[in-house]
């Protein structure tokens, strides 16, 4: 059984006049990482509301359509019961930390569960050994660089232990190694605990070799849903405006002028560089 | 033309941000200022219009010095533009907004109302002219605060980190659009960590550490160098990093265009065929 | 923003740090109690005094100084009142009377401001929302309190950036009569409430997103407990308590101009 899934989903705010989402039907599997890009509008970050049950309980507006998240109806069920469940990392991660130290904002979501003690030192401890932060667990925010922050906020959900983690375009305000950084604590959480993964991201070029599902977007819609090679190798995808990665461009290019390479759409420059060795030996 | 002396620069707070920074920025040119956060770049083009004035050295923009002059007078000549629109707009209307600046400095009506419709035409927003910039896009909202910038027509440009949160689409056309720019004339300093965005535009780039600028060239000499960009942690652009694990086939080390790298790995595949 | 950096609390271990903030606020009240029931200046002296040795174990003599520093225009004033009105009241004199009574008042005020701030300069503000939250105020109200503290410098440096933003575009923030002034902070102040409105909502977002009222009985990470210092201090103050009612029921204090000999 697929752990989130939206049948015919379609989604508008209170005061708008049409549709954010308009008739999304997806399938995601457990322990899938999965990547929902598309051009900014496009509702992607709209869709990863209803998964928790932000849309339509914090946001009000009409929801239609089904949609299943771990085995529950997240349209019914209030945030706050999904959010043990479904782990949410926003954007700016200046605005979802709330307390005055990091272990202190890592245990808020146990406290709201009303955890006990122990256990909750055990979980708070864990959730920031995973993200490497244990060391500044006294640490103020505010002494803390943004990519710092995003990975208090990324311990903070795990310590709720969900069984899926949805990321909101989380490295926006991050330099390219901090990003990376975080990238990379994401794909460990995948790999090693087998979370359930969903990213959205406009830099597919330092994401995409870490997805196995992509799902594009554009107006609302699904435009493509499958494995990242197959959909990144799609002309169309140019068409939409979506930052395809580099190295998957230039293998394009050099198909098209009948170069000798092999037929997996690399997806990152290692991959396309391998390649290229392959060819010339 | 903007000339920074030896300028060091330190917060109230008495953390010394500029630590000796020297560079020279020609009337015309392209430069990227990059580094890690905190490595100084937003405070040193805070000195460009007078933000800041620095604690020792001298900072000239076009021959006047700025610790000499008000923000207000050296603003016409270096427009600003500032990371998150949302920190400047707060008129009704996107023309009101437009108007703020020109406003200030004392243009006449016919002159503003000139320059507005110069302004949104020119940045594609005359359509929402009487609309509230609060209920456009992030995109749009962006391209307000540009354009309320660009309406009087300064001579240098400053833009920091222009493509925060912005799609490729959006990042493709500020390129263009900066190009544009450069073709009229203008001198334009860019603060940014997007590697992929100035490895597209190839400008100058000027690298900073800890309040020191630590390397100076073409985009291109500098972002394939990767010893220098891991001591600044940022990371090589897609295209340097393909050369980079090919470095045994002896390719040349300078390639961060993606039209020349495929013309490079086609004609060595095509020889090796024969 | 030298005045939101007092903000940025950061974390100091020492022996007053670690006392329990509950303790120190009775420690607080009742210095001010006792600075209100004697009226004479030597126990007010004594009791300034007292709470020196506080200070150096806490190690936060140079914030203390600028605090009092800071209170010495409220304390000169109270000064210059009492002996102005004493002066007009009784008969148009200058007397040793009136300025022993003037510097009284004064040194009462001072000892309260002193008091407040041992306490708030060793309380971190997640210890004081703590102390909240256990001591039975609805936790929305200690949720608030910490929260404030935390983004009060975070908004601080917003308002630079937009005052920034807008001075590049022009605005000069001194120019013109006083009305004029005051106009000249509109384009700062709507981009600043815009700004926190749609912060508030995202933590709000964010706040849902983590099971904000999941149930009625929060638990809480840290516990505050009293430990060895704190009934140290419990001692002491309860020994001040005692010494102090029982001198003012049964010893009489003399005057300053008594010991000296002037009317």
């Amino acid at each position: 059984m697929p752990i989130i899934e939206t049948k015919n989903l379609s989604y508008t705010y209170p005061s708008a006049s049409r549709p954010s989402i308009q008739d999304i039907s997806i399938k995601v599997e457990k322990g899938e990482f999965v990547l929902i890009t598309g051009p900014s509008g496009c509702g992607k970050t709209t869709l990863c509301r209803t998964f928790n049950g932000l849309i339509p309980h914090f946001y009000q507006g009409e929801l239609k359509g089904e949609i299943t998240v771990a085995g529950k109806n997240a349209a019914k069920q209030p945030t706050m019961e999904m959010a043990k469940h479904v782990g949410m990392v926003f954007q700016n991660p200046e605005n979802q930390l709330f307390a005055l130290s990091v272990e202190k904002d890592v245990a808020f979501g146990l406290e709201n569960l009303g955890f006990d003690r122990k256990e909750m030192r055990e979980r708070v401890n864990w959730a920031l050994k995973l993200t490497g932060i244990y060391d500044l667990r006294e640490r103020s925010p505010h002494e803390m660089s943004g990519g710092q922050q995003q990975r208090v906020a990324i311990a903070a959900v795990l310590a709720m232990q969900p069984e899926i983690i949805v990321l909101d375009e989380p490295t926006s305000f991050l330099d390219p190694l901090s990003a990376e950084k975080i990238f990379e604590v994401i794909y460990d959480l995948n790999q090693k605990l087998g979370l359930t993964v969903v990213l959205v991201e406009h830099r597919l070029d330092l994401t995409a070799k870490y997805a196995n599902h992509i799902i594009i977007m554009d107006e609302g819609k699904i435009c493509f849903d499958g494995k990242p090679r197959e959909v990144l190798s799609k002309q169309e995808t140019r068409l939409i405006g979506v930052g395809i990665p580099k190295a998957t461009l230039l293998y394009e290019m050099l198909k098209k002028e009948g170069a000798k390479l092999g037929n997996t759409t690399p997806l990152c420059s290692k991959e396309l560089a391998d390649m290229v060795q392959e060819a010339l030996k | 033309m903007i000339v920074v002396e030896d300028v060091r620069f330190s917060y109230p707070g008495g953390v010394e941000a500029l630590k000796g920074v020297s560079l020279t920025v020609k009337n015309g040119e392209f430069v990227a200022i990059m580094g890690q956060n905190g490595a100084g770049k937003t405070t040193l083009v805070k000195h460009f219009n007078g933000l800041l004035k620095p604690t020792s050295g001298v900072v000239r923009v076009n021959g006047v010095e700025t610790s000499r002059s008000s923000v207000a007078a050296l603003a016409r000549n270096v427009g600003f533009v500032f990371q998150n629109p949302d920190h400047q707009l707060f008129c009704e209307t996107v023309d009101d907004e437009i108007a703020f600046a020109l406003k200030n400095f004392g243009y006449e009506q016919t002159v503003i109302e000139k320059r507005i419709t110069w302004a949104v035409n020119l940045l594609g927003l005359s359509q929402y002219r009487k609309t509230s910039p609060f209920m456009l896009s992030g995109g749009e909202r962006k391209r307000v605060a540009l354009a309320s910038v660009l309406a009087w027509d300064p001579q240098i440009l400053v833009l920091d980190e222009p493509t925060i949160g912005q799609d490729h689409r959006q990042k493709e056309n500020l390129r263009q659009f900066i190009m544009q720019l450069q073709t009229q004339g203008k001198t334009i300093v860019m603060v940014t960590h997007d590697v992929e965005f100035v490895a597209e535009c190839n400008p100058r780039v000027v690298l900073m550490r800890e309040g020191k600028i630590m390397a100076d060239g073409q985009g291109k000499q500098i972002l394939t160098n990767s010893e220098l960009l891991e001591q600044a942690s940022i990371v090589l652009p897609q295209v340097a990093q393909i050369f980079k694990h090919l470095i045994t086939q002896g390719f040349p080390l300078n390639i961060i265009d993606i039209y020349e790298a495929k013309n490079l790995l086609m004609e060595k595949l095509e020889k090796n065929k024969t | 923003m030298s005045v939101f950096d007092g903000l940025k609390f950061r974390k100091v271990y020492s022996p007053i740090h670690n006392l329990d903030p509950r303790m120190k606020f009775i420690y607080v009240i009742i210095i001010f109690a006792v600075a209100i029931i004697f009226n004479t200046i030597i126990p007010l002296l004594t009791l300034f005094l007292m709470q020196v040795p506080f200070v150096m174990l806490a190690r936060v003599q140079k914030q203390w100084l600028r605090s009092l520093r800071g209170a010495m225009f409220l304390a000169s004033f109270i000064f210059f009142i009492n002996i102005a009105t004493n002066f007009f009241t009784q008969g148009y004199t200058l007397n040793a009377k009136n300025i022993e009574d003037a510097a009284t008042m004064t040194t009462r005020f001072l000892v309260l401001v002193e008091s407040f701030s041992v306490f708030f300069l060793t309380t971190s503000p997640d210890h004081l929302g703590l102390a909240l939250e256990q001591t039975k105020v609805p936790y929305e109200f200690s949720f608030a309190f910490t929260t404030a503290v935390r983004f009060v410098p975070v908004l601080a440096e917003e308002a630079q950036t937009i005052m920034d933003a807008q001075k590049a575009r022009g605005l000069e923030l001194e120019k013109g009569n006083f009305l004029k002034r005051i106009r000249n902070y509109v384009p700062v102040l709507i981009p600043l409430i815009v700004s926190a409105i749609r912060r508030s909502l995202e933590l709000a977002e964010a706040m849902e997103a983590r099971a904000w009222g999941a149930t009625k009985k929060r638990t809480n990470l840290y516990a505050l407990k009293f430990n060895k210092g704190d009934y140290v201090l419990l001692a002491l103050t309860t020994g001040v308590l005692i010494v102090a009612v029982y001198t003012v029921l049964y010893v009489p204090v003399p005057t300053i101009r008594a010991l000296l000999g002037v009317p």
